[in-house]
Protein backbone atom coordinates (compact mmCIF):
# COMPACT_ATOMS: atom_id res chain seq x y z
CA UNK A 1 0.00 0.00 0.00
CA UNK A 2 1.42 3.54 -0.70
CA UNK A 3 1.50 5.48 2.07
CA UNK A 4 0.63 8.99 0.78
CA UNK A 5 1.21 13.07 2.70
CA UNK A 6 -2.36 13.10 4.52
CA UNK A 7 -3.36 16.41 5.39
CA UNK A 8 -3.37 15.34 8.91
CA UNK A 9 -7.37 15.39 10.04
CA UNK A 10 -8.03 12.35 7.76
CA UNK A 11 -7.68 8.63 9.67
CA UNK A 12 -6.94 5.21 8.31
CA UNK A 13 -9.34 2.98 9.93
CA UNK A 14 -9.59 -0.96 8.93
CA UNK A 15 -12.76 -2.41 9.15
CA UNK A 16 -12.33 -6.10 9.51
CA UNK A 17 -11.41 -8.58 8.45
CA UNK A 18 -13.11 -9.46 11.92
CA UNK A 19 -16.12 -7.98 12.05
CA UNK A 20 -19.61 -8.82 13.30
CA UNK A 21 -21.22 -6.67 11.13
CA UNK A 22 -19.02 -7.51 7.53
CA UNK A 23 -21.17 -10.43 6.77
CA UNK A 24 -18.11 -12.45 6.95
CA UNK A 25 -14.47 -11.63 5.99
CA UNK A 26 -14.13 -8.67 4.13
CA UNK A 27 -11.57 -6.09 4.79
CA UNK A 28 -12.95 -1.99 4.43
CA UNK A 29 -10.12 -0.02 4.82
CA UNK A 30 -12.01 3.61 5.46
CA UNK A 31 -10.39 7.06 5.25
CA UNK A 32 -12.58 9.12 7.31
CA UNK A 33 -12.74 12.53 8.53
CA UNK A 34 -13.94 12.43 12.31
CA UNK A 35 -17.09 10.30 12.03
CA UNK A 36 -17.95 11.07 7.83
CA UNK A 37 -16.18 8.63 5.43
CA UNK A 38 -14.03 9.75 2.73
CA UNK A 39 -13.34 6.89 1.04
CA UNK A 40 -13.85 2.78 1.44
CA UNK A 41 -11.53 0.65 -0.14
CA UNK A 42 -12.38 -3.08 0.06
CA UNK A 43 -10.35 -5.71 0.20
CA UNK A 44 -11.04 -9.04 0.06
CA UNK A 45 -9.37 -12.51 -0.97
CA UNK A 46 -9.72 -13.96 2.76
CA UNK A 47 -12.15 -16.62 1.85
CA UNK A 48 -10.25 -17.52 -1.38
CA UNK A 49 -10.32 -21.15 -1.67
CA UNK A 50 -9.89 -21.56 -5.57
CA UNK A 51 -13.02 -23.42 -6.93
CA UNK A 52 -11.71 -22.40 -10.10
CA UNK A 53 -9.11 -24.42 -10.12
CA UNK A 54 -10.75 -27.43 -8.37
CA UNK A 55 -12.88 -27.36 -10.88
CA UNK A 56 -10.83 -28.07 -13.19
CA UNK A 57 -9.06 -31.01 -11.55
CA UNK A 58 -12.01 -33.36 -10.59
CA UNK A 59 -14.86 -34.17 -13.20
CA UNK A 60 -18.63 -32.15 -14.19
CA UNK A 61 -20.59 -33.82 -11.32
CA UNK A 62 -17.59 -33.65 -8.75
CA UNK A 63 -17.95 -30.07 -9.16
CA UNK A 64 -21.02 -29.62 -7.43
CA UNK A 65 -20.31 -30.29 -3.89
CA UNK A 66 -17.63 -26.90 -4.40
CA UNK A 67 -20.46 -25.09 -6.18
CA UNK A 68 -22.77 -25.27 -2.91
CA UNK A 69 -19.80 -24.22 -1.04
CA UNK A 70 -19.98 -20.88 -3.31
CA UNK A 71 -22.77 -19.54 -1.44
CA UNK A 72 -23.26 -21.33 1.41
CA UNK A 73 -26.84 -19.51 2.18
CA UNK A 74 -28.21 -20.01 -1.14
CA UNK A 75 -26.48 -23.99 -2.41
CA UNK A 76 -29.78 -24.96 -3.64
CA UNK A 77 -29.77 -22.19 -6.76
CA UNK A 78 -25.57 -22.23 -7.15
CA UNK A 79 -25.62 -26.10 -7.99
CA UNK A 80 -28.62 -25.40 -10.08
CA UNK A 81 -27.16 -22.69 -11.96
CA UNK A 82 -24.28 -24.96 -12.64
CA UNK A 83 -26.10 -28.13 -13.26
CA UNK A 84 -28.27 -26.00 -16.00
CA UNK A 85 -24.81 -25.06 -17.70
CA UNK A 86 -23.49 -28.63 -18.35
CA UNK A 87 -27.29 -29.73 -19.47
CA UNK A 88 -27.32 -27.12 -21.83
CA UNK A 89 -23.98 -28.16 -23.16
CA UNK A 90 -24.87 -31.68 -23.03
CA UNK A 91 -28.78 -30.74 -24.86
CA UNK A 92 -30.14 -32.59 -22.47
CA UNK A 93 -33.70 -32.43 -21.00
CA UNK A 94 -35.00 -33.44 -18.03
CA UNK A 95 -38.44 -34.91 -16.80
CA UNK A 96 -41.26 -32.16 -15.18
CA UNK A 97 -40.53 -33.76 -12.24
CA UNK A 98 -37.33 -32.56 -11.74
CA UNK A 99 -38.22 -29.24 -13.00
CA UNK A 100 -40.75 -28.45 -10.41
CA UNK A 101 -38.45 -30.03 -7.66
CA UNK A 102 -35.90 -27.69 -8.73
CA UNK A 103 -38.13 -24.85 -8.44
CA UNK A 104 -39.65 -26.20 -5.26
CA UNK A 105 -35.92 -26.64 -3.71
CA UNK A 106 -34.62 -22.94 -5.36
CA UNK A 107 -38.03 -20.89 -3.62
CA UNK A 108 -37.83 -22.44 -0.05
CA UNK A 109 -33.94 -21.87 -0.24
CA UNK A 110 -35.05 -18.69 -1.56
CA UNK A 111 -36.73 -17.71 1.77
CA UNK A 112 -34.16 -19.41 3.97
CA UNK A 113 -31.92 -17.27 2.42
CA UNK A 114 -33.99 -13.93 2.12
CA UNK A 115 -35.08 -14.88 5.95
CA UNK A 116 -31.26 -14.79 7.20
CA UNK A 117 -30.34 -11.69 4.67
CA UNK A 118 -33.45 -9.11 7.13
CA UNK A 119 -32.56 -11.16 9.97
CA UNK A 120 -28.67 -10.42 10.78
CA UNK A 121 -29.39 -7.13 8.95
CA UNK A 122 -32.04 -6.04 11.93
CA UNK A 123 -28.74 -7.37 14.17
CA UNK A 124 -26.30 -4.97 12.40
CA UNK A 125 -28.79 -1.95 12.55
CA UNK A 126 -29.07 -2.92 16.23
CA UNK A 127 -32.30 -4.82 16.91
CA UNK A 128 -32.33 -8.41 17.73
CA UNK A 129 -35.37 -9.62 17.99
CA UNK A 130 -35.97 -9.88 14.07
CA UNK A 131 -32.98 -11.82 14.30
CA UNK A 132 -34.83 -14.11 16.52
CA UNK A 133 -37.77 -14.05 14.50
CA UNK A 134 -36.23 -14.97 11.21
CA UNK A 135 -34.30 -17.86 12.42
CA UNK A 136 -36.83 -19.60 14.27
CA UNK A 137 -38.52 -19.39 10.69
CA UNK A 138 -35.11 -19.99 8.58
CA UNK A 139 -34.53 -23.47 11.28
CA UNK A 140 -37.81 -24.82 9.74
CA UNK A 141 -36.99 -24.43 6.30
CA UNK A 142 -33.64 -26.41 7.38
CA UNK A 143 -35.42 -29.01 8.94
CA UNK A 144 -37.34 -29.69 5.71
CA UNK A 145 -33.92 -29.73 3.93
CA UNK A 146 -32.40 -32.09 6.29
CA UNK A 147 -35.29 -34.46 6.08
CA UNK A 148 -34.97 -34.02 2.23
CA UNK A 149 -31.13 -34.87 1.51
CA UNK A 150 -29.76 -35.29 4.89
CA UNK A 151 -27.65 -31.68 4.97
CA UNK A 152 -28.83 -28.38 6.24
CA UNK A 153 -26.51 -26.08 4.25
CA UNK A 154 -24.61 -27.59 1.57
CA UNK A 155 -27.21 -30.17 -0.03
CA UNK A 156 -25.19 -31.57 -3.51
CA UNK A 157 -28.91 -31.89 -4.24
CA UNK A 158 -29.11 -30.43 -8.25
CA UNK A 159 -27.28 -33.11 -10.22
CA UNK A 160 -27.00 -32.60 -14.11
CA UNK A 161 -29.78 -34.39 -15.29
CA UNK A 162 -31.80 -34.84 -12.03
CA UNK A 163 -31.78 -34.24 -8.63
CA UNK A 164 -30.17 -36.55 -5.69
CA UNK A 165 -33.15 -37.22 -3.60
CA UNK A 166 -37.04 -37.52 -4.44
CA UNK A 167 -39.39 -36.42 -1.88
CA UNK A 168 -39.94 -38.14 1.20
CA UNK A 169 -43.28 -39.41 2.28
CA UNK A 170 -44.97 -36.11 4.20
CA UNK A 171 -42.85 -33.70 2.48
CA UNK A 172 -45.73 -32.07 0.60
CA UNK A 173 -48.61 -31.90 4.25
CA UNK A 174 -44.89 -30.46 6.11
CA UNK A 175 -44.32 -27.66 3.90
CA UNK A 176 -47.62 -26.70 3.22
CA UNK A 177 -48.28 -26.69 6.82
CA UNK A 178 -45.27 -24.78 7.37
CA UNK A 179 -46.18 -21.95 4.62
CA UNK A 180 -49.34 -22.01 6.20
CA UNK A 181 -47.63 -20.55 9.69
CA UNK A 182 -44.73 -18.58 7.66
CA UNK A 183 -47.66 -16.36 5.55
CA UNK A 184 -47.93 -14.41 9.32
CA UNK A 185 -45.00 -14.44 10.20
CA UNK A 186 -43.93 -11.79 6.82
CA UNK A 187 -46.91 -9.58 8.34
CA UNK A 188 -45.58 -9.85 11.65
CA UNK A 189 -41.95 -8.97 10.27
CA UNK A 190 -43.67 -5.54 8.88
CA UNK A 191 -45.32 -4.40 11.75
CA UNK A 192 -41.89 -5.37 14.06
CA UNK A 193 -39.18 -3.88 11.88
CA UNK A 194 -39.80 -2.75 8.30
CA UNK A 195 -42.04 0.63 9.01
CA UNK A 196 -39.90 0.95 12.69
CA UNK A 197 -39.14 4.44 12.72
CA UNK A 198 -35.54 4.06 13.50
CA UNK A 199 -35.00 1.46 11.20
CA UNK A 200 -36.32 4.18 8.65
CA UNK A 201 -33.89 6.81 10.07
CA UNK A 202 -31.36 4.46 9.45
CA UNK A 203 -31.57 2.71 6.04
CA UNK A 204 -33.88 5.62 4.18
CA UNK A 205 -32.35 7.92 2.31
CA UNK A 206 -28.48 5.87 2.76
CA UNK A 207 -26.47 4.08 0.02
CA UNK A 208 -28.48 5.23 -2.84
CA UNK A 209 -27.66 3.37 -6.35
CA UNK A 210 -29.22 5.14 -9.23
CA UNK A 211 -30.09 3.13 -12.20
CA UNK A 212 -27.12 4.14 -14.12
CA UNK A 213 -24.74 3.10 -11.72
CA UNK A 214 -26.32 -0.12 -11.53
CA UNK A 215 -26.40 -1.09 -14.55
CA UNK A 216 -22.51 -0.11 -15.45
CA UNK A 217 -21.39 -2.59 -12.18
CA UNK A 218 -23.99 -4.85 -13.78
CA UNK A 219 -25.49 -4.76 -10.08
CA UNK A 220 -28.31 -7.46 -10.27
CA UNK A 221 -30.85 -9.19 -7.89
CA UNK A 222 -33.23 -6.95 -4.99
CA UNK A 223 -30.04 -4.74 -5.07
CA UNK A 224 -31.18 -3.79 -8.86
CA UNK A 225 -35.06 -3.88 -8.10
CA UNK A 226 -34.85 -1.93 -5.00
CA UNK A 227 -33.60 0.75 -7.64
CA UNK A 228 -36.99 0.67 -9.31
CA UNK A 229 -35.90 -1.51 -12.08
CA UNK A 230 -37.98 -4.77 -12.65
CA UNK A 231 -36.11 -6.87 -13.98
CA UNK A 232 -35.73 -11.01 -12.76
CA UNK A 233 -33.95 -13.58 -15.04
CA UNK A 234 -36.92 -15.98 -13.90
CA UNK A 235 -39.43 -13.75 -15.84
CA UNK A 236 -36.63 -12.43 -18.90
CA UNK A 237 -34.98 -15.87 -19.61
CA UNK A 238 -37.16 -18.57 -17.44
CA UNK A 239 -35.38 -21.63 -16.79
CA UNK A 240 -37.12 -25.14 -15.49
CA UNK A 241 -40.31 -23.66 -16.31
CA UNK A 242 -40.58 -20.82 -14.50
CA UNK A 243 -42.79 -19.00 -17.59
CA UNK A 244 -45.83 -21.05 -16.45
CA UNK A 245 -46.24 -19.95 -12.94
CA UNK A 246 -47.68 -17.32 -11.62
CA UNK A 247 -45.53 -14.82 -9.47
CA UNK A 248 -44.92 -10.83 -9.80
CA UNK A 249 -41.32 -9.39 -9.38
CA UNK A 250 -41.40 -6.72 -6.43
CA UNK A 251 -39.26 -3.48 -6.99
CA UNK A 252 -37.99 -0.74 -4.17
CA UNK A 253 -40.86 2.32 -5.17
CA UNK A 254 -39.04 4.75 -2.72
CA UNK A 255 -41.41 5.23 -0.21
CA UNK A 256 -39.14 6.60 2.19
CA UNK A 257 -36.66 9.16 0.57
CA UNK A 258 -35.28 8.64 -2.12
CA UNK A 259 -35.41 5.87 -5.13
CA UNK A 260 -33.18 2.84 -4.40
CA UNK A 261 -32.15 3.64 -0.90
CA UNK A 262 -31.29 0.77 1.82
CA UNK A 263 -34.69 0.69 2.83
CA UNK A 264 -36.01 -0.62 -0.54
CA UNK A 265 -33.49 -2.60 -0.88
CA UNK A 266 -34.38 -4.36 2.12
CA UNK A 267 -38.50 -4.15 1.08
CA UNK A 268 -37.91 -5.82 -1.97
CA UNK A 269 -36.81 -9.18 -0.04
CA UNK A 270 -39.35 -9.32 2.24
CA UNK A 271 -41.89 -8.88 -0.52
CA UNK A 272 -39.79 -11.60 -2.34
CA UNK A 273 -40.39 -13.87 0.31
CA UNK A 274 -44.21 -13.52 -0.43
CA UNK A 275 -43.62 -14.53 -4.17
CA UNK A 276 -41.96 -17.04 -3.33
CA UNK A 277 -44.72 -18.80 -1.27
CA UNK A 278 -46.74 -18.67 -3.96
CA UNK A 279 -44.38 -20.08 -6.43
CA UNK A 280 -43.86 -22.63 -3.87
CA UNK A 281 -47.97 -23.24 -3.27
CA UNK A 282 -47.84 -23.68 -7.22
CA UNK A 283 -45.32 -26.08 -7.80
CA UNK A 284 -46.94 -28.55 -4.68
CA UNK A 285 -50.30 -28.35 -6.77
CA UNK A 286 -48.64 -29.47 -10.01
CA UNK A 287 -45.34 -31.92 -9.01
CA UNK A 288 -46.33 -34.64 -11.45
CA UNK A 289 -44.93 -38.40 -11.00
CA UNK A 290 -41.68 -39.15 -12.11
CA UNK A 291 -38.23 -40.70 -11.94
CA UNK A 292 -36.13 -38.04 -10.02
CA UNK A 293 -32.60 -39.71 -11.47
CA UNK A 294 -34.11 -40.95 -15.29
CA UNK A 295 -32.10 -38.69 -17.29
CA UNK A 296 -28.60 -38.47 -15.31
CA UNK A 297 -25.76 -39.40 -17.45
CA UNK A 298 -23.84 -42.55 -16.55
CA UNK A 299 -20.35 -40.40 -18.07
CA UNK A 300 -20.83 -36.51 -18.18
CA UNK A 301 -18.61 -36.13 -21.82
CA UNK A 302 -19.91 -32.77 -23.03
CA UNK A 303 -18.83 -32.14 -27.13
CA UNK A 304 -16.29 -29.44 -27.56
CA UNK A 305 -18.04 -25.85 -27.17
CA UNK A 306 -18.41 -23.56 -24.45
CA UNK A 307 -21.53 -21.55 -22.78
CA UNK A 308 -22.52 -18.85 -20.45
CA UNK A 309 -25.68 -19.57 -18.49
CA UNK A 310 -27.10 -17.23 -15.59
CA UNK A 311 -29.97 -17.86 -13.09
CA UNK A 312 -31.40 -15.69 -10.82
CA UNK A 313 -30.28 -16.43 -6.76
CA UNK A 314 -31.48 -14.76 -3.98
CA UNK A 315 -28.04 -12.37 -4.33
CA UNK A 316 -28.46 -11.85 -7.97
CA UNK A 317 -27.32 -12.94 -11.20
CA UNK A 318 -25.10 -15.92 -11.31
CA UNK A 319 -23.01 -16.82 -14.19
CA UNK A 320 -21.46 -19.71 -15.18
CA UNK A 321 -19.14 -19.91 -18.03
CA UNK A 322 -17.91 -23.47 -18.80
CA UNK A 323 -15.44 -24.42 -21.46
CA UNK A 324 -15.41 -28.36 -22.25
CA UNK A 325 -12.91 -29.76 -24.54
CA UNK A 326 -14.71 -32.95 -25.19
CA UNK A 327 -13.06 -34.43 -22.31
CA UNK A 328 -14.64 -36.17 -18.83
CA UNK A 329 -12.77 -32.62 -16.85
CA UNK A 330 -14.25 -29.18 -17.45
CA UNK A 331 -11.53 -26.94 -19.49
CA UNK A 332 -11.98 -23.96 -17.70
CA UNK A 333 -14.96 -23.16 -14.79
CA UNK A 334 -15.81 -19.59 -14.24
CA UNK A 335 -18.08 -17.99 -11.83
CA UNK A 336 -19.60 -14.56 -11.77
CA UNK A 337 -21.21 -14.06 -8.82
CA UNK A 338 -23.25 -11.17 -8.17
CA UNK A 339 -22.07 -10.44 -4.69
CA UNK A 340 -18.66 -9.88 -6.28
CA UNK A 341 -20.32 -7.19 -8.77
CA UNK A 342 -22.53 -5.34 -6.28
CA UNK A 343 -19.41 -5.19 -3.85
CA UNK A 344 -17.66 -3.14 -6.41
CA UNK A 345 -19.97 -0.50 -6.19
CA UNK A 346 -19.19 -0.02 -2.45
CA UNK A 347 -16.71 3.07 -2.80
CA UNK A 348 -19.40 5.02 -5.13
CA UNK A 349 -22.58 4.60 -2.82
CA UNK A 350 -20.52 5.00 0.35
CA UNK A 351 -18.82 8.30 -0.04
CA UNK A 352 -19.82 10.92 2.33
CA UNK A 353 -21.56 8.78 4.52
CA UNK A 354 -21.19 7.98 8.25
CA UNK A 355 -19.45 5.05 9.49
CA UNK A 356 -22.54 3.48 10.75
CA UNK A 357 -24.07 4.06 7.41
CA UNK A 358 -21.24 2.45 5.76
CA UNK A 359 -22.79 -0.96 8.47
CA UNK A 360 -26.08 -0.10 6.83
CA UNK A 361 -25.19 -0.41 3.42
CA UNK A 362 -23.19 -3.83 3.64
CA UNK A 363 -25.76 -5.12 5.22
CA UNK A 364 -28.31 -4.09 2.51
CA UNK A 365 -26.38 -5.65 -0.57
CA UNK A 366 -26.36 -8.75 1.45
CA UNK A 367 -23.18 -10.00 0.69
CA UNK A 368 -21.81 -13.62 1.07
CA UNK A 369 -18.02 -13.25 0.92
CA UNK A 370 -18.16 -17.25 -0.05
CA UNK A 371 -19.66 -16.38 -2.98
CA UNK A 372 -17.05 -13.03 -3.86
CA UNK A 373 -13.97 -14.77 -3.09
CA UNK A 374 -15.16 -18.69 -4.56
CA UNK B 1 -33.63 -7.63 -30.61
CA UNK B 2 -30.84 -8.21 -33.43
CA UNK B 3 -29.15 -11.41 -34.37
CA UNK B 4 -26.14 -12.52 -34.17
CA UNK B 5 -25.33 -12.03 -37.60
CA UNK B 6 -26.45 -8.90 -37.75
CA UNK B 7 -24.31 -7.48 -34.91
CA UNK B 8 -21.39 -9.08 -36.72
CA UNK B 9 -22.09 -7.04 -40.21
CA UNK B 10 -22.22 -3.53 -37.10
CA UNK B 11 -18.80 -4.43 -35.83
CA UNK B 12 -17.54 -5.45 -39.78
CA UNK B 13 -18.76 -2.10 -41.19
CA UNK B 14 -17.35 -0.03 -37.92
CA UNK B 15 -14.34 -1.52 -37.62
CA UNK B 16 -13.47 -3.42 -40.86
CA UNK B 17 -9.76 -4.91 -40.28
CA UNK B 18 -9.91 -5.59 -36.69
CA UNK B 19 -11.72 -8.38 -36.57
CA UNK B 20 -9.30 -11.45 -36.54
CA UNK B 21 -11.76 -14.26 -37.09
CA UNK B 22 -15.44 -15.01 -36.17
CA UNK B 23 -17.46 -18.20 -35.24
CA UNK B 24 -21.70 -17.96 -36.13
CA UNK B 25 -21.99 -21.48 -36.09
CA UNK B 26 -21.95 -22.20 -32.18
CA UNK B 27 -24.92 -21.78 -29.54
CA UNK B 28 -22.85 -18.56 -28.67
CA UNK B 29 -21.54 -16.92 -31.68
CA UNK B 30 -18.56 -15.14 -30.86
CA UNK B 31 -16.20 -12.60 -32.75
CA UNK B 32 -11.92 -12.45 -32.22
CA UNK B 33 -10.86 -8.71 -31.85
CA UNK B 34 -7.26 -7.70 -32.61
CA UNK B 35 -6.22 -6.59 -29.11
CA UNK B 36 -5.59 -2.89 -29.63
CA UNK B 37 -8.82 -2.13 -30.64
CA UNK B 38 -11.68 -3.84 -27.91
CA UNK B 39 -11.74 -1.00 -25.92
CA UNK B 40 -13.05 1.46 -29.18
CA UNK B 41 -15.04 -2.10 -30.21
CA UNK B 42 -16.80 -2.24 -26.86
CA UNK B 43 -17.04 1.55 -26.08
CA UNK B 44 -18.90 1.59 -29.93
CA UNK B 45 -21.19 -1.62 -28.78
CA UNK B 46 -22.36 0.35 -25.58
CA UNK B 47 -22.93 3.96 -27.36
CA UNK B 48 -24.45 2.61 -30.29
CA UNK B 49 -28.24 2.55 -30.09
CA UNK B 50 -28.99 -0.07 -32.08
CA UNK B 51 -26.45 -2.19 -30.37
CA UNK B 52 -26.77 -0.90 -26.72
CA UNK B 53 -24.93 -3.07 -25.16
CA UNK B 54 -25.06 -1.46 -21.73
CA UNK B 55 -23.98 -4.50 -19.09
CA UNK B 56 -21.21 -6.47 -19.22
CA UNK B 57 -22.25 -9.91 -18.13
CA UNK B 58 -18.67 -11.29 -17.30
CA UNK B 59 -15.00 -10.97 -18.64
CA UNK B 60 -13.05 -13.68 -17.71
CA UNK B 61 -9.24 -14.96 -18.47
CA UNK B 62 -8.58 -18.17 -20.22
CA UNK B 63 -5.43 -20.34 -20.68
CA UNK B 64 -5.29 -22.88 -23.34
CA UNK B 65 -2.07 -24.15 -22.71
CA UNK B 66 -2.35 -27.77 -22.74
CA UNK B 67 -5.33 -27.99 -24.94
CA UNK B 68 -5.41 -31.03 -27.04
CA UNK B 69 -7.20 -29.14 -30.17
CA UNK B 70 -6.67 -24.67 -29.32
CA UNK B 71 -3.32 -23.45 -29.99
CA UNK B 72 -1.38 -21.89 -26.75
CA UNK B 73 -2.16 -18.57 -25.69
CA UNK B 74 -4.20 -16.60 -23.18
CA UNK B 75 -7.34 -15.31 -24.11
CA UNK B 76 -10.10 -12.45 -22.56
CA UNK B 77 -13.18 -13.72 -22.89
CA UNK B 78 -16.13 -10.47 -22.89
CA UNK B 79 -19.53 -11.68 -22.34
CA UNK B 80 -22.31 -8.73 -23.06
CA UNK B 81 -25.94 -8.14 -22.70
CA UNK B 82 -28.20 -5.37 -23.77
CA UNK B 83 -30.79 -4.77 -21.32
CA UNK B 84 -32.51 -2.51 -23.73
CA UNK B 85 -32.68 -5.04 -27.07
CA UNK B 86 -32.56 -8.15 -25.39
CA UNK B 87 -29.25 -9.04 -27.36
CA UNK B 88 -26.40 -11.18 -26.43
CA UNK B 89 -22.91 -11.35 -27.66
CA UNK B 90 -19.18 -12.96 -27.18
CA UNK B 91 -16.44 -10.60 -27.89
CA UNK B 92 -12.92 -12.44 -27.12
CA UNK B 93 -9.13 -11.22 -27.38
CA UNK B 94 -6.35 -13.55 -28.01
CA UNK B 95 -2.94 -13.17 -26.43
CA UNK B 96 0.65 -14.07 -26.46
CA UNK B 97 1.27 -15.97 -23.19
CA UNK B 98 4.70 -14.22 -22.94
CA UNK B 99 3.41 -10.75 -22.95
CA UNK B 100 -0.61 -10.36 -22.42
CA UNK B 101 -1.03 -6.98 -23.05
CA UNK B 102 -4.93 -5.46 -23.58
CA UNK B 103 -6.91 -2.00 -23.04
CA UNK B 104 -8.70 -2.05 -20.44
CA UNK B 105 -12.87 -1.52 -20.67
CA UNK B 106 -13.15 -0.01 -17.48
CA UNK B 107 -14.25 3.61 -19.08
CA UNK B 108 -17.47 1.83 -20.68
CA UNK B 109 -18.83 -0.53 -18.07
CA UNK B 110 -17.24 0.01 -14.37
CA UNK B 111 -17.38 -3.63 -13.13
CA UNK B 112 -14.63 -4.26 -15.81
CA UNK B 113 -12.40 -2.53 -13.33
CA UNK B 114 -12.67 -5.72 -10.69
CA UNK B 115 -13.12 -8.29 -13.09
CA UNK B 116 -9.94 -7.13 -15.09
CA UNK B 117 -8.09 -6.79 -11.07
CA UNK B 118 -9.40 -10.74 -11.62
CA UNK B 119 -7.82 -11.92 -14.45
CA UNK B 120 -4.65 -10.05 -14.05
CA UNK B 121 -4.22 -11.65 -10.72
CA UNK B 122 -5.23 -15.08 -12.09
CA UNK B 123 -3.50 -15.24 -15.08
CA UNK B 124 -1.21 -11.94 -15.47
CA UNK B 125 -2.94 -10.50 -18.11
CA UNK B 126 -1.81 -6.75 -17.50
CA UNK B 127 -4.50 -3.90 -18.68
CA UNK B 128 -3.42 -0.65 -20.25
CA UNK B 129 -4.65 2.14 -18.78
CA UNK B 130 -6.18 0.56 -15.80
CA UNK B 131 -6.88 3.00 -13.16
CA UNK B 132 -5.40 0.49 -10.38
CA UNK B 133 -4.16 -2.80 -11.18
CA UNK B 134 -3.26 -5.14 -8.69
CA UNK B 135 -4.14 -8.30 -6.82
CA UNK B 136 -7.62 -9.25 -5.48
CA UNK B 137 -8.36 -12.71 -4.56
CA UNK B 138 -4.70 -13.23 -3.79
CA UNK B 139 -2.37 -11.23 -1.10
CA UNK B 140 -0.54 -8.46 -2.45
CA UNK B 141 3.09 -10.02 -2.46
CA UNK B 142 2.15 -13.64 -3.65
CA UNK B 143 4.11 -14.72 -7.31
CA UNK B 144 2.74 -16.37 -9.69
CA UNK B 145 -0.31 -16.08 -11.27
CA UNK B 146 -2.75 -19.23 -9.79
CA UNK B 147 -5.26 -20.39 -12.36
CA UNK B 148 -2.71 -20.84 -15.45
CA UNK B 149 -2.30 -24.36 -16.60
CA UNK B 150 1.12 -24.71 -15.65
CA UNK B 151 1.42 -22.49 -12.32
CA UNK B 152 3.37 -24.78 -9.68
CA UNK B 153 2.38 -24.25 -6.03
CA UNK B 154 4.95 -22.39 -3.41
CA UNK B 155 6.41 -24.67 -1.22
CA UNK B 156 5.97 -21.67 1.63
CA UNK B 157 4.53 -18.01 2.00
CA UNK B 158 6.02 -15.98 4.13
CA UNK B 159 7.33 -18.95 6.36
CA UNK B 160 4.03 -20.59 6.52
CA UNK B 161 4.08 -24.01 4.56
CA UNK B 162 1.78 -23.51 1.18
CA UNK B 163 2.22 -27.07 -0.57
CA UNK B 164 -0.16 -29.28 0.42
CA UNK B 165 1.14 -31.85 2.69
CA UNK B 166 0.39 -36.06 1.88
CA UNK B 167 -2.55 -37.48 2.86
CA UNK B 168 -2.55 -39.84 5.31
CA UNK B 169 -3.83 -42.76 2.99
CA UNK B 170 -0.64 -41.77 1.09
CA UNK B 171 1.57 -42.05 4.07
CA UNK B 172 -0.08 -45.49 5.30
CA UNK B 173 0.50 -46.85 1.74
CA UNK B 174 4.34 -45.86 1.47
CA UNK B 175 4.63 -47.68 4.73
CA UNK B 176 4.89 -45.45 7.61
CA UNK B 177 3.32 -46.28 10.85
CA UNK B 178 0.21 -43.75 11.39
CA UNK B 179 -0.24 -43.56 15.84
CA UNK B 180 -3.40 -41.71 16.47
CA UNK B 181 -1.35 -38.52 16.96
CA UNK B 182 -3.69 -36.02 15.24
CA UNK B 183 -1.00 -33.37 14.67
CA UNK B 184 1.63 -35.33 12.92
CA UNK B 185 2.77 -33.05 10.19
CA UNK B 186 2.68 -34.35 6.75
Amino acid sequence: MQVEAYAGEEMILNMGPQHPSTHGVLRLELETDGEIVKKVIPHIGYLHRCFEKHAEKIDYLGVIPFCDRMDYIASMNNSLGYALAIEKLLQLEVNQRVQTLRILMAELNRIASHLLSIGTYAMDIGSFTPFLHCFREREKVLDLFEWLCGARLLYNYNWVGGVSHDLPTGFIEKTREFLRQFEPVITEMDKLLSYNKIFIERTANVGIITEKQAFSHNVTGPNLRGSGIRWDLRKEEPYCGYETYNFEIPVGLGKFGSLGSCWDRYYVRVREMEQSIQLILQALDRLPEGDVQETVPKRIKPSKGEIYDRTETPRGELGYYVISDGGLIPFRVKVKSPCFTVLSILPSIAKGAMVADIIAIIGSIDIVMGEIDR
Amino acid sequence: MKKAVEILEKIQKNFPDKIVKSNMEVCQPFVVIVPEAISEVCAFLKEDEAMAFDSLMCLSGVDYKGSKTEEERLEVVYHLFSVSQRHKFVLKVELVRETPVVPTVEGVWGIANWHEREAYDMFGIRFEGHSDLRRILCPDDWVDYPLRKDYVPPETYQGMPAAASKQFAELAQEGEELGTDPYRAG
